[in-house]
């Protein structure tokens, strides 16, 4: 029988992120805040090009920019096949060039749900700027209870309720239009119509288990750096998607 | 002691499997690669064992009937342009050494790397499972042209064989993208101390500025998809133009444009192909400079020239559309920008030849396949500006000459880059494997190349020329069938066409030296010295070549690793030559005197 040889290993190997300033005996605060002594071997804020507590939140926005903008090349592409198949048309059997585009309606319903999702935006935002408080943010550091989850929680439900209505109303948008006939497939305006608000909703449902993802992490997440960067992404996921749907909205609306 | 590679020799197949580490899934990546390309490699060998021998039965299938044919190309060109050579290059490679080159630990999101690689292998399995499905796999191309993929009943293998295409091409989609996300933000955030932007190597600069491309392209081919997908589904019609008769049916209701599809399609395809060759122009310039024991010829110009055919190749899709019914003018402008594309491709071959310029270099294996490389580059470059011209695409388009452009310069070059990059990297490749140090066999690595690049010229040269005589690309057969005098014209070319299936054969048996070299060298390699190849990037530094390396016990150390010059700094004293690695820093090279 073969020798097991079995590490002997004096201490479990703790888990840490060299490069996230953790060097095993804990990180440092998740804020901008100068803590730390004066002194040259305690301060916490000295330069070192891309090391410090900030730097894992900087990184997981980059990661979610350089995602909203490969999604906004993805609907420049819908929207420029908009334009070219709008404005194309066809031979008929006269030997006439006839254009037959005939805009769809936009229900009244949108410019309500638009509200909404604007409100959507601000409550989203206030979720995000109170998980940056930095007097909180120490207090939670330092262990005194969890202020910063206590007070985004609510403005994040605020944001999913929101966001269910818009989707609610987007819904109540589709059936109106099917109750009047137009469906995806009636026409080359309806195709567009139901293309670009289906494909945002989508988007907007993702975003949904996003923030719901977010709420969770707040409650399971211990690290509150960890925290921070999930409500934050899901922030400006959520903004993206608002400030899209404006665009999106004002081309259906406008430009037909 | 903490190994930093501990994911990579734990013994859990699991742990080793589902790992984050990037280096291993940089390995996936190539295994992913080398299992793709062997695929696309035998149904190559098909196409042209049935162009010169179009009796021959197929072991296990029986005759090629001419829809067969059509979906071998499918596959072929799907599986080479996309799980080739999109995914070694940039994926495998960019996983395996980026980080390392830029002195960081991790790339920026490690569990969404390991999901776009999990991603990328389900579109591989969606792809291979197409041609087992009832009617058989697609045949409309690795293009997807309209209506022929529009239109289910356009032919056999366009019902279900064209949706899985579809799911398969738009895993892949969101795998790139998910993929340049990860290189991107990697690149920007997890530079060590000292690395600033003009002391990155050119490789790094070749795989930002490919993924900033995949960005880009992979998500207009995921809309186009959709649109694609809708059309074939939902009843709409943006690619189906009106009273189209496919196959006795006429499609009444669309108002669509099959040229569309085109913009879109191309819009992306043309900036994959400078995702697929970028790569390994950032490697040739780096190996053609370390082996010549010099910096880079313009090394600031080389960033530009990277940068401006990134750019470049985003504004010259049309030139794919001049014989299909784009605007004139249009195809003015698109063919401008197109030679404009010379201007930095020229540049960089200048810097390429330069940089070696009465060197002396060291003709090691990767610097021949770098050599290659330029050699293919140049080759294949020639004919750009050629068919850039919509006067003479209008005839060549259609040809073999085309196959034989596209091949050098993209696929030829392409891989030649990669095996560059297989040889100069074994050490990394095998450290990864947990066994430091191993390089292949430099004596069965010069057998590989020199078979390797004649064999590729004598398959795609002759191909320029039988292309001029007419042949056109993507037909099954030639010459049988009744005699006309198209039939009479090429046959005139069947024996460039035996030429070139001979030359086939002797191409892909080459490769069998390459997977001999790997497979002895991981079983039976000895290791070699560290740094073998005297470099002074990153990637080479002792604590990412050495899996056995001690973890620095706290942050101070992890520190050691700073960057204090650009790379490819040889001094040529009268002792001999030596090199200064980036992370050197000054005081130990030259001590001040007292």
């Amino acid at each position: 029988m073969p020798a097991t040889v079995t590490p002997n290993r004096v201490e479990p190997d703790r888990r840490h992120h060299l490069e996230d300033h953790d060097n095993g005996s804990g990180r440092r605060p998740p804020t901008d805040k100068r803590t730390g002594g004066g002194g040259d071997n305690d301060n916490w804020d000295r330069s070192r090009g891309n090391y410090g507590p900030r730097e894992r939140l900087r990184r997981a926005r980059m990661g979610v920019f350089f995602a909203i903008a490969s999604d906004l090349m993805f609907f420049v592409a819908i929207v420029s096949t908009f334009f070219v198949n709008q404005s194309t048309g066809h031979i008929n059997v006269y030997n006439q060039y006839v254009n037959d585009w005939t805009p769809t309606a936009v229900p009244r319903i949108l410019w309500f749900n638009t509200l909404v999702l604007l409100i959507s935006s601000l409550t989203m935002e206030m979720a995000r700027r109170q998980m940056f408080r930095e007097h909180d943010a120490m207090d939670e550091w330092l262990g005194l209870g969890k202020p910063i989850t206590r007070r985004t929680i609510p403005w994040l439900i605020a944001t999913i309720i929101l966001g269910l209505a818009f989707l609610a109303g987007q819904w109540t948008a589709w059936r109106q239009l099917a109750a009047q006939h137009v469906f995806f497939r009636t026409n080359q305006s309806s195709h567009f119509f139901y293309l670009i608000t289906g494909v945002h909703a989508v988007h907007l449902f993702l975003g949904i288990a996003i923030l719901i993802a977010a709420f969770t992490g707040l409650y399971l997440s211990r690290q509150l750096e960890t925290r921070q960067i999930i409500v934050d992404s899901a922030s400006w996921y959520w903004h993206a998607m608002g400030l899209l749907w404006i665009f999106l909205f004002a081309l259906l609306a406008f430009c037909q | 002691m903490t190994l930093p590679n501990q994911q990579v020799l734990s013994p859990k197949l699991y742990t080793r499997l589902f790992t984050t580490d990037h280096r291993i899934i940089g390995l996936q990546y190539l295994a992913l690669a080398l299992f793709s390309v062997t695929i696309g490699t035998l149904l190559s060998l098909v196409m042209r064992i049935h162009l010169v021998w179009p009796t021959w039965p197929l072991p296990l299938h029986g005759l090629i009937l001419p829809e067969d044919y059509l979906a071998v190309v499918t596959l072929h060109g799907t599986i080479m342009l996309f799980f080739v050579l999109t995914t070694a290059p940039q994926a495998g490679f960019g996983n395996l050494i980026l980080p390392s080159q830029l002195g960081a630990r991790h790339m920026a999101f490690p569990v969404l790397n390991a999901l776009s690689f999990w991603t990328t292998a389900a579109a591989l399995i969606t792809l291979l499972s197409s041609p087992l499905v009832p009617n058989g796999a697609a045949i409309s191309g690795w293009t997807a042209y309209p209506p022929l993929s529009a239109v289910a009943a356009a032919g056999p293998g366009q019902g279900l064989g064209m949706d899985l295409w579809l799911v398969s091409i738009s895993l892949f989609a969101l795998a790139s993208t998910a993929s340049s996300i990860n290189i991107l933000t990697t690149i920007i955030r997890n530079r060590c101390p000292g690395l600033t932007w003009d002391r990155l190597p050119l490789t790094v600069w070749g795989w930002f500025t490919a993924a900033l491309l995949s960005l880009i392209a992979f998500s207009v081919l995921l809309a186009a998809l959709l649109l694609l997908f809708c059309d074939r589904h939902c009843g709409t019609g943006f690619f189906v133009p009106t009273g189209d008769l496919v196959n006795g049916v006429l499609h009444r209701g669309a108002n669509g444009s099959p040229l569309l599809w085109l913009h879109l399609f191309w819009f992306f395809g043309h900036p994959e192909v400078y995702i697929a060759i970028l790569p390994g122009m950032g490697l040739t310039s780096m190996l053609l400079a370390n082996f010549s024991r010099r910096r880079p010829f313009a090394y600031r110009t080389m960033i530009y020239t990277t940068l401006l055919i990134g750019l470049l190749g985003l504004l010259v899709w049309g030139h794919h559309m001049f014989v299909s019914g784009l605007n004139p003018f249009a195809s003015s402008a698109f063919s401008v920008s197109s030679i404009a594309i010379a201007i930095p491709a020229t540049a960089k071959v200048l810097s390429w030849l330069a940089t070696i310029w009465r060197a002396k270099p060291q003709y090691t294996t990767a610097m021949l396949f770098s050599l290659g490389f330029v050699s293919l580059f140049i080759a294949g470059g020639l004919t750009g500006p050629i068919l850039a011209q919509p006067i003479l695409d209008q005839y060549l388009n259609n040809t073999l000459f085309v196959v034989a452009h596209f091949h050098l310069i993209m696929a030829m070059a392409g891989v030649f880059g990669l095996f560059a990059a297989t040889y100069y990297w074994f050490p990394q490749i095998s450290a990864a494997l947990g066994k430091p140090n191993l390089i292949l066999s430099e004596s069965l690595g010069r057998w590989h190349f020199w078979i390797t690049i004649l064999a590729a010229y004598a398959v795609f040269l002759p191909m320029h020329l039988s292309g001029l005589a007419g042949e056109p690309r993507h037909y099954a057969q030639l010459t049988t069938g009744s005699l006309t005098p198209t039939t009479a014209l090429l046959a005139r070319t069947i024996p460039a066409n035996l030429h070139t299936t001979y030359s086939a054969f002797v191409l892909a048996a080459a490769q069998l030296l390459f997977f001999y070299n790997l497979v002895r060298t991981l079983l039976r390699g000895t290791p070699a010295p560290e740094n073998p190849w005297q470099s002074t990037t990153l990637e080479w530094h002792p604590q990412f070549t050495n899996p056995f390396f001690p973890l620095p016990a706290s942050d101070e150390e992890t520190e050691k690793i700073i960057v204090y010059r650009d790379p490819c700094h040889y001094h040529a004293p009268p002792s001999g030559t030596i090199f200064i690695p980036q992370w050197m820093p000054d005081a130990s090279i030259d001590p001040k005197p007292e």
